[in-house]
């Protein structure tokens, strides 16, 4: 179940399919890529293989967020149009060995995209790895359709906003019926929320109505982690890292506890952190 | 204990606002995805409608128009005439038909609020008010409840 997937050693024992996940929102800037990043990196450093698909043609972000970028030399067009190899394609993470990327291709459009052939694309890599999240657009058009075809579980992420909580909505309808659609409300500001300035969890899923996989907070971490390129899931120290571990855990089904909503840290958390001590 | 008289005092959140427009953004667009529902809701008024009056089909509307604080449905049906009263069984003492004088054979247009349950503490201005318009005598069609552009 690590690093390579070689040539199947007994036939007798097939692998069973990996798991096919898109993480979707149809609003733009909620989140996908860091959360596909995250929950992928958590994933994998369980032992699970784990591969992450750039469906975003045109866009390449994954790549960046990974901190990968120097390493993409093929991608998803190159291999779906039999320029590249698949093994030329994916990309090894620096960091865990059983995770890989495969990008998205910068110069072409999504419209590029045959919609068969992404289905089973996703099909070949189920067979090798155990997980394959996919990191759909924005939008609801030909790239969100390419993107959404080969999954059959769905993550949604949503902001605390009424434009994401709409698109998310939308969304859910246009994903149809699949195995199990999740929520993720990211970017969450537990100050606003108290003062009754931003939209809760429970305003949210009152909507929504998904199985709740995990709440993000709007904390700088998360932007210091993506200028550098390290998903905040590998770092042990940090809350939010926790929390994507904790979502990667009820995914696979390890972890039954519910979800923890992020609070403000408390007057004696805050002065532990200002001496230096860490609160987790 | 501070946090208990500022949870009192403090003035209501945007929030507040923010449920609510979101509450009605989406039961409008839930509206306009649902045809079907909507053309079958349109049947049925008719049906029950022309238990007493006989309407004219052809010019019902139902359309759904967005309000500041609601969703209201508009219904436009043309009434050509009066039914001979119905072979009536014996009348239910809290419902008798609707007989007033024979309309003219234009339409007299319905509006009526639907009804939400309430999700939050409504504002005061909440109270529901019939509202009635005056309408031409075909059936206009309202165009459709534009939701705010996302």
């Amino acid at each position: 179940m690590h690093d390579v997937q070689p040539e199947p050693i007994a036939a007798a024992i097939p692998k069973p399919r990996g798991r096919a996940i898109v993480i979707t929102s149809g609003k733009g800037g909620v989140g996908k890529t860091t959360t596909t990043a995250n929950i992928g990196a958590a994933l994998a450093r369980t032992g699970a293989s784990v591969v992450l698909v750039d469906a975003d043609v045109g866009l390449r972000n994954l790549d960046i967020v990974m901190g990968l970028e120097a390493r993409v030399r093929h991608h998803v067009l190159d291999v779906l149009e039999s320029r590249a190899s698949l093994d030329d394609a994916l990309v090894t993470d620096k960091r865990v060995s059983s995770l890989r990327l495969l990008a998205a291709a910068q110069t072409r459009e999504k419209d590029d995209v045959d919609t068969q052939a992404m289905h089973d694309l996703v099909n070949t890599l189920r067979e090798r790895f155990d997980y394959v999240l996919i990191d759909c657009p924005a939008g609801i058009e030909m790239g969100f359709q390419n993107a959404i075809v080969g999954a059959d579980e769905a993550i949604v992420v949503c902001t605390p906003e009424v434009s994401a909580v709409r698109d998310a909505d939308r969304v859910v309808g246009l994903l149809g019926n699949r195995e199990k659609i999740w929520l993720v409300v990211n970017r969450l500001r537990p100050a606003l929320v108290r003062k009754g300035k931003m939209l809760s969890v429970d305003d949210v899923n009152a909507i929504l109505r998904l199985p709740l996989l995990g709440v993000i907070a709007d904390e700088p971490g998360v932007i210091v982690s993506t200028n550098k390129g390290e998903p905040l899931a590998l770092d042990d120290a940090n809350p939010t890292g926790a929390a994507y571990r904790a979502i990667a855990g009820r995914i696979a089904g390890t972890d039954t506890s519910a979800p923890v909503i992020p609070t403000e840290p408390s007057a004696m958390q805050r002065l532990g952190a200002f001496f230096g001590g860490s609160a987790r | 204990m501070i946090d208990f008289f500022k949870k009192i005092f403090k003035p209501e959140g945007s929030s507040t606002t923010a449920r609510e427009r979101l509450r009605l953004v989406l039961l409008s667009d839930h509206l306009s995805l649902a045809p079907d529902v909507v053309e079958s809701l349109k049947l049925d008024l008719i049906a029950v409608i022309s238990k007493y009056v006989e309407v004219d089909e052809a010019a019902c509307d139902v359309t759904f128009e967005r309000q500041d604080s609601a969703i209201a449905m508009l219904a436009n049906i043309p009434i050509l005439a009066m039914k001979t009263r119905p072979p009536s069984p014996p009348p239910a003492p809290s419902a008798p038909p609707p007989a007033p004088e024979p309309p003219p054979s234009f339409g007299t247009p319905a509006t009526a609020k639907v009804a939400e349950e309430p999700a939050a503490a409504k504002p005061p201005s909440a109270p529901r008010r019939k509202r009635r318009r005056r309408r031409p005598a075909v059936a206009a069609s309202l165009g459709s409840a534009a939701p705010a552009p996302g």
